[in-house]
């Protein structure tokens, strides 16, 4: 209760949650205010924003809704970002665990792999990923995943360093417990809050990349997402410069929502660190 | 000298991580739809099943993948990439041809991360809490959150068709031929844009902790030594405080290096700047497979040529690792 209390006397950490709250209202209305398909033709192309009262933000090059298309990029950007966020998490808390929890070789050759992970540029290896398996949604938030575990893993593995020999630890292998009760039951919860605040820069990054790789036209061009827009609008950023600027301005308010959060909970589990 | 093995060994110790990245990048392409000999069939035009037949022999992709993985490992000791069917040169020339531009921009970018995060850092750090504090760190969280790719497309908006000050786009001014210094004027020009895209997110990085990086050290036992002494306040900045606060930085530094390149991919494609990144994205495009390969190898060997002199100037600024080692 202390750390909720704590969280909302941090006026940046409110900013963020009510942001977050604001993008996440958006992507469940989406449905409701927008009922038909983001990516059907709706009026002229490049109508201005606030020049037409039926299409608030204006339309892109081809005559389709941009508030449609940003009320809709909303859903894609949280899920991609969060089941990324998921996924990248497991696999950096079951490497970082087992190669905290056993060391010897196997942290060596988990952290050899790491390493590897962490010597090629994410970027990079999500392009492969994406030439190798093409840019269907599912694809894309597995890549954004698979090349975002590293830290975590590492956070993970100096959490468990640290915790595998303290006393409760001990008494429970003099208990006879197994292994994975060790690591899931006794360390695991102990280790897991800064695992989850990290969580909140790896869902910002993970917008990030997958807005990047979209805007290269190389997520899927079938789902309504920002950085597919932002790619569409740079066609004609000459002079309808806002087709562009306008899902820019989401992924930044998203992004900043989901770094504040995390930079809250932070500030509001450690509250020791705070006053620096 | 003790710098040196002691870098030398970490050097070392990427050998095998090196070797784990081509292996692994190897197999994962094999999974990859269509081969070399698909893209130069659709180069040509197409062609019959025996040419295709005859073509996979000549690159010796009828072997086994096991086989050909040793073929291409073979390959490397020697320094040579292989071919690249799109472009019809070795890999090896297309990679060097497109490394100047993106080396020039990573090192630009920086720089300007370095220093400007450097000095927004101490001037957060000197009023922490107080208006300049509070401006720097917001101002740094934007930044963070700021698409690289947008960033660049508005500043192209307004600094290049808006103002008309700097060119939107290129690595130098194909229109005329120059020489001499008004060459470089003209590459710095093209390349102000870039740098400042890829540089913001590093800058507000680079800001945050060395924030936290100063009032860590400004609350440290020397510091007040230092004061007691009587030093007035720059000095005890400049001189006692900087250099310890830096070292945090100095690791950044090796830590990000593959975030930069991967954000240069972004930015060379935003800017259509002819270098390495731009390379990864049309080899993507284009299924130039080969070139792919040979791409992941030069960043990893950037990556971990970066952090072999990031170990060099840590130890340089804390001879205690220096002694250690």
């Amino acid at each position: 209760m202390d750390a909720v209390k704590r969280y909302f006397r941090s006026p940046a950490a409110v900013i963020g949650l009510i942001l977050l709250l604001l993008v996440i209202a958006m992507a469940i209305s989406a449905g409701l205010l927008y009922p038909r398909d983001p990516l059907a033709l709706a009026g002229r192309p490049l109508i201005w924003p606030f020049s037409n009262p039926r299409f608030l933000l204006g339309t892109d090059n081809s005559g389709r809704d941009i508030a449609a298309q940003i009320f809709y990029g909303a859903r894609i950007s949280l899920l991609i970002g969060g089941v990324a966020t998921v996924i990248a998490i497991l696999i950096g808390i079951l490497v970082g665990a087992f190669a905290g929890y056993y060391g010897g070789w196997v942290d060596n050759v988990l952290m050899r792999i790491t390493e590897a992970f962490q010597t090629l540029p994410n970027f990079v290896l999500l392009l492969v990923l994406v030439a190798v398996f093409g840019s269907t949604l599912t694809t894309v938030t597995i890549a954004v995943g698979v090349v975002s575990w590293p830290a975590p893993a590492r956070l993970t593995r100096a959490e468990f360093l640290s915790l595998r020999n303290r006393e409760f630890v001990q008494a429970g292998k003099t208990l006879g417990m197994k292994d994975v009760q060790l690591i899931l039951g006794e360390i695991l919860p102990n280790a897991l809050p800064p695992v989850i605040v990290y969580a909140s820069v790896v869902m910002a990054v993970a917008i990030l990349l997958e807005s990047a790789l979209a805007f290269l036209r190389l997520s899927d061009p079938n789902v309504a997402s920002w950085g597919n827009l932002i790619g569409l609008g740079r066609d004609v950023l000459r002079v309808q410069w806002y087709v562009s600027a306008i899902p820019g301005i989401a992924i930044l308010v998203t992004v900043l929502a989901v770094s504040l959060v995390g930079q809250g909970l932070n500030d509001a589990l450690n509250p020791r660190l705070k006053s620096r | 000298m003790r710098i040196l093995s002691l870098a030398g060994r970490r050097l070392a110790a990427s050998v095998p991580t090196l070797f784990l990245i081509l292996i692994g990048v190897f197999l994962l392409l094999q999974l990859a739809p269509g081969d070399t000999v698909d893209a130069l069939m659709a180069q040509m035009g197409g062609g019959d099943a025996a040419t295709a037949e005859a073509l996979r022999k000549f690159y010796g992709l009828d072997l086994s993948v096991p086989a050909q993985l040793g073929n291409y490992l073979w390959h490397l000791v020697r320094l040579d990439l292989g071919f690249s069917s799109i472009y019809g040169k070795p890999v090896a020339t297309v990679i060097l041809e497109r490394l100047p531009p993106t080396i020039l921009l990573m090192t630009a970018s920086l720089s300007f991360a370095f220093f400007f995060g450097l000095v927004f850092g101490v001037i957060a750090s000197r009023g922490v809490n107080r208006w300049p504090d509070t401006l720097i760190s917001t101002l740094g969280l934007i930044f963070y959150a700021t698409p690289s790719f947008w960033f660049g497309l508005m500043a192209i908006v307004v600094f290049s068709v808006y103002l008309q000050w700097l060119p939107p786009g290129g690595f130098e001014d194909i229109g005329t031929v120059q020489t001499g210094i008004w060459r470089v004027l003209d590459i710095a020009a093209h390349l102000v844009l870039p740098t400042l895209t890829l540089g913001l997110i590093f800058l507000a990085i680079y800001l945050r902790i060395m924030r936290a990086s100063m009032l860590e050290v400004l609350n440290l036992d020397f510091v007040r030594t230092a004061r007691a002494k009587g030093l007035d306040e720059t000095h005890v900045i400049t001189r006692h405080v900087l250099r310890n606060a830096l070292l945090p930085m100095v690791t950044l530094i090796g830590l990000q290096a593959g975030t930069m390149l991967g954000g240069s991919v972004v930015v060379e494609s935003v800017f259509s700047l002819p270098g390495l990144g731009r390379l990864a994205y049309e080899s993507v495009v284009q299924r130039d497979l080969n070139t792919l390969l040979g791409i992941v190898f030069v960043s990893a060997l950037l990556v971990i040529s970066v952090n072999f002199v990031v170990d060099l100037l840590y130890a340089r600024l804390d001879p205690r690792i220096a002694a250690e080692g």
